[in-house]
């Protein structure tokens, strides 16, 4: 950490900059939305400014790279962070795309929200580039603030300020127990860089010891409670129905994508999977993941529940492939992880537009007063009963996202799921994939359930549901869900171009 | 070309269906109607062209093949070929698809659209497992019929449907998973011996692999088609899923998708794990024959019509469970001539329950009495079908239980003797169909409509072609399965297949 970039020599630093620009694009227009909120306060030019930010740095992932990813000890961008960049990037964007109507549009003054989204898409990209400790820390903490704020952001509601606070206790909690687990190595190992705690742990007489092992399993309890890994999944459910619609899709998708990211990073760079009992506890830890969370998800009525209980399975049935350590595993995590993050972001989508949303009270009285704030999302069962009759093109999308989850074939669940299973017997990982079996049968269940409930006859529409009726999604949001739905059936019949993309994302 | 099409028709034609009722309602039947029409037309036309190549075994039997990459990365390849049950199985179940859309003309009132939509993809998803032979595909197609089943049950279905629908897509999606794994298990077994990775049918043929890993991985295929054939104890999804479908639902079910797992025992556990079946084939055809007999009682014992049929099916497609694992000449064609008859006796007998269901709204038998009276040309319909579903000879369904009992006598005798005792059971069950239903005094006091001119002519075409197969079952019988010599040679090695 007290060695600066090898070389301060222009020619290295030049490169350096261009390597890293979708990071720095990430941050200098986070400034610049902040300048502009702060002198012209209207929320639409701002979040337009954050898109166009947005992809700028998604563009700038395929400008030439430099001789080297690795810019500084710091942070490499190889194609595997290029990738996941990538990725952060474009769920950002939809998110931005969900949020703006849902926090009330023009009417509202909630600028503040587009400055967090994009810290948070920056943490996220600190953290799948990280191969430091240093820059670990940074990036997590970067994501995990901006999301308290995130999480609270509709401060009149009671549900999302609860959320919040579970929140913030709990990533305090696991990033506490994170940076203790890097000091027990670092006390032991002498170093923070990933590789370099790699060949150390190659030589055979500095082999881990109870330092170190230590330190390894308090990372992984600190990430697995941010992956909502059982048994730290307890938070996963009450934030995600606390917290408004479009920012759980964002906790469900950019922060745990990351982690994961980081966290295969970490374990294939410095060799953490030679450690026995390590693999053997991330072995039960996908096992009672995926039994837990299918079967927990069984006894909810919340739409936003069963998603929690449901990305929980799906994180498990991740570990089953991350658990195979080769190439093989990390394009198949790769791919998981794109499908979980398309299918994520869909069924959100479908919930946030058919809530009301949050405005934030910038003109008092409307909405029917009481400060605008909506009781609640259309979260409840009873809230989609006969939806594809009124709402055909919405519960379609919706019925794809699930079937997708379910891992049925047209989508690219089917195909995720697929390469999961792949990687898993490939390595002879026998019972997680037996368990990923059981599990998605069980999964099917839920996943069943909230379609026959769309699919329901209106017949008893005298039940007319507590929500008001909700206005017809706005452009964006429409063109947003239509693309996501194309998507997720394009890459499931056609896999094969995102597959060659996958091929090169190899970790160096 | 023409596999790709004899898929992308129906599924295109399941869209068109879908927007053709939005733009002009009651137009989708007609869109549907003309699409399996189409179907038909087009695989007849193939089986008149191949009559003479079946006959001709240098060709290995395969009379058509496509195939073009689809995901290199895994040696998947978009690989279709049709041989002689293939063929038989899609003309099937094209002859089935207009069945299915003619007995819904006036049953379905509601979203037609969407209904023929699910149920042309449904019959698309069934032709693609008829025709896949790369295992991926085979298995995209396999799942790929049940989400349309599982809307057309959970949709139009009758009181219990939310039920039936989610324990059919349970059943199936969960032992299709396993399915899945003995896939992938088999081609990285593949993959280690050869260094090739491939989904190829052809390529994964003759894989060399221990007995017991060669059992697991059977095992594995084997739970998937015994839950879709059905075999005895993976069968109670069947009664609820037949007897809460709308009609064309249970004629598909009946018809098509029950052969699928036939199929699949056929085409794939067989083939693929020659000396695994062989040491299995005792337990699977005890399964079969108890199947046999255990369809039997428990059909007697129903009031409920459409479930009463559910359970025949249970027995009649044991002894083609039966005759695949007794894998000689005369019970394989035995088993393939029982497909096919059991796809059109017991089609037809679901659309008679349908008929009465549409009529009376009950399929309750205790309150039928004396129709026979009140609607003789239905009443006579169902006492020709009862007697074909009894196995009478002349029809179809003799013809395949002779057959197989006959193969299996070789096979065990022993089951051949319990297989038998059926004959008699099946003459229960199905005359006291017809004599609760049909005879006696119309005590209840049914004043109901006779057949329409078009449900006549749907179950006249049906009952012509019943007697068809009984009588001259030798076209069936040709696309059978040539077992020459030992079992592996169904299976024909990749340098004699001679590509379109």
């Amino acid at each position: 950490m007290n060695r600066l970039p090898s070389a301060l020599h222009s020619d290295s630093l030049h490169f350096g900059l261009v390597t890293l620009s979708p990071l720095i694009l990430l941050a200098a227009v986070a400034v610049v939305v902040m300048l502009a909120a702060a002198f012209y306060r209207h929320p639409r030019p701002v979040m337009m400014l954050t898109l166009a930010g947005l992809v700028l740095s998604f563009a700038s992932l395929f400008l030439p790279q430099g001789a080297s990813p690795q810019v500084t000890a710091l942070l490499v961008l190889d194609h595997y962070a290029l990738f996941f960049i990538g990725l952060i990037v474009v769920a950002t964007f939809v998110v931005t795309v969900l949020c703006y109507r849902y926090f009330g549009g023009d009417e509202s003054r909630h600028e503040a929200l587009y400055i967090l989204l994009l810290l948070a898409a920056l943490g996220g990209g600190v953290l799948v580039a990280s191969s430091h400790f240093a820059s670990f820390l940074l990036g997590l903490e970067l994501l995990s603030i901006s999301l308290f704020a995130l999480i609270a952001y509709p401060r009149f509601a009671e549900r999302p300020l609860e959320a919040g606070i579970k929140y913030l206790i709990l990533a305090g909690f696991s990033s506490g127990l994170l940076f203790f687990g890097m000091a027990l190595v670092y006390a032991q190992l002498g170093t923070m860089q990933f590789a370099k705690i790699g060949t150390m742990i190659a030589a055979p007489d500095q082999a881990l010891e109870l330092y170190g092992l230590a330190g390894l399993a308090l990372i992984v309890t600190g990430v697995g409670f941010k992956l909502a890994l059982v048994p730290f999944h307890m938070w996963t459910p009450d934030v995600y129905e606390g917290a408004p619609a479009p920012i759980t899709a964002f906790i469900a998708t950019v922060s745990k994508g990351a982690m994961l990211a980081l966290l295969l990073r970490y374990f294939l760079m410095a060799e953490a999977y030679q450690s026995q009992s390590i693999t053997f506890a991330l072995s039960l830890v996908a096992v009672t993941t995926i039994l837990v969370g299918n079967l927990l998800a069984l006894l909810q009525d919340n739409i936003k529940r069963i998603l929690a209980y449901s990305s929980i399975a799906q994180l498990g049935y991740l570990l089953v492939g991350f658990l195979a350590f080769d190439p093989l595993a990390i394009e198949a995590v790769a791919y998981f992880l794109t499908a979980y993050f398309v299918t994520m972001l869909g069924a959100f989508g479908v919930i946030t537009v058919l809530s009301g949303g949050f405005n934030d009270g910038g003109s008092d009285g409307f909405n029917g007063g009481s400060n605008g704030v909506a009781e609640r999302d259309s979260d409840r069962l009873a809230d989609y009963t006969g939806l594809f009759w009124h709402r055909p093109w919405l519960a379609g999308v919706f019925t794809a996202m699930l079937l997708s989850l379910a891992g049925i074939p047209l989508t690219m669940g089917f195909i995720g799921k697929f390469y999961i299973l792949t990687a898993g017997v490939e390595a002879s990982l026998w019972i997680p994939v037996i368990v990923l079996v059981v599990g998605s049968i069980i999964g099917l269940f839920y996943y069943l359930r909230i379609i026959a409930v769309m699919f329901a006859p209106v017949s008893q529409a005298t039940t007319q549901p507590v929500m008001r009726p909700i206005a017809s999604p706005s452009f964006g949001e429409s063109v947003t869900l239509a693309a996501l739905a194309l998507l997720l059936i394009w890459l499931g019949i056609f896999p094969a171009q995102l597959i060659d993309v996958l091929e090169g994302t190899v970790v160096t | 070309m023409i596999l790709t099409a004899l898929i992308f028709i129906l599924a295109a034609g399941g869209l068109l269906s879908w927007m053709a009722d939005r733009w002009h309602p009651g137009a989708a039947k007609w869109v549907a109607l003309a699409t399996a029409g189409i179907e038909l037309v087009l695989t007849i036309w193939l089986w008149l062209q191949s009559a003479s190549a079946m006959a001709l075994p240098a060709h290995g039997g395969w009379l058509a093949e496509t195939r073009a990459e689809w995901i290199p990365r895994f040696g998947v390849s978009f690989h279709l070929a049709m041989d002689g049950i293939s063929l038989i199985l899609v003309v099937l179940t094209a002859f089935l698809g207009i069945v299915s859309v003619a007995c819904s003309w006036t049953e379905i009132q509601t979203r037609a659209g969407f209904f023929y939509f699910n149920l042309l993809w449904t019959l698309a998803g069934a032709i693609g497992v008829f025709l896949a032979l790369d295992l991926f595909l085979f298995f995209f197609f396999w799942e790929l019929m049940l989400v349309p089943m599982y809307f057309l049950i959970a949709i139009w279905g009758h009181e219990n449907r939310l039920y039936a629908s989610i324990k059919f897509f349970i059943f199936a999606q969960g032992s299709g998973l396993f399915m899945l794994v003995a896939i992938i298990v088999l081609v990285f077994v593949h993959y280690r011996s050869t260094g090739v990775l491939t989904f190829d049918y052809f390529e994964l043929l003759n894989t060399a692999m221990s007995p017991s890993t060669e059992l697991w991985i059977m095992l594995g295929f084997f739970i998937a088609f015994a839950v879709k054939t059905p075999i005895v104890p993976f069968h109670t999804w069947l009664p609820d899923a037949h007897t809460e479908a709308p009609t064309a639902g249970s004629v598909i079910l009946a018809g098509v998708l029950l052969k699928t797992g036939a199929y699949g025992l056929l085409r794939f556990v067989v083939p693929l794990f020659p000396h695994a079946a062989e040491h299995f084939a005792p337990v699977a055809m005890a399964l079969g024959a108890i199947g046999v007999l255990y369809g039997a009682f428990l059909a007697f014992a129903q009031t409920d019509f459409k479930r009463l049929v559910a359970y025949t099916s249970v027995s009649h497609l044991g002894f083609a469970v039966l005759g695949i694992f007794a894998w000689n000449p005369w019970s394989l064609g035995g088993a393939v001539m029982q497909m096919i008859a059991h796809g059109i006796s017991t089609g037809a007998l679901f659309v008679i329950a349908g008929v009465l269901q549409e009529r009376t709204h009950t399929r309750d038998m205790r309150r039928f009495e004396g129709l026979w009276s009140v609607m003789p040309r239905l009443a006579a319909m169902g006492l020709f079908f009862a007697i074909a579903s009894l196995g009478l000879p002349g029809m179809g369904n003799f013809v395949g239980e002779f057959l197989v009992l006959m193969g299996l006598y070789d096979a065990s005798s022993v089951l051949a003797s319990v297989a038998a005792v059926a004959f008699v059971a099946s003459v229960v069950y199905a005359l006291a169909l017809v004599q609760k239903i049909f005879h006696g005094e119309n005590t209840h006091g049914w004043q109901l409509r006779d057949l329409s001119p078009r449900e006549m002519a749907t179950l006249c075409s049906m009952a012509a072609i019943t007697l068809w197969l009984g009588l001259y079952p030798q076209p069936v019988l040709n696309a059978a399965p040539n077992t020459e010599n030992s079992p592996p040679a169904i299976a024909v090695a990749p340098h004699e297949v001679n590509v379109e």
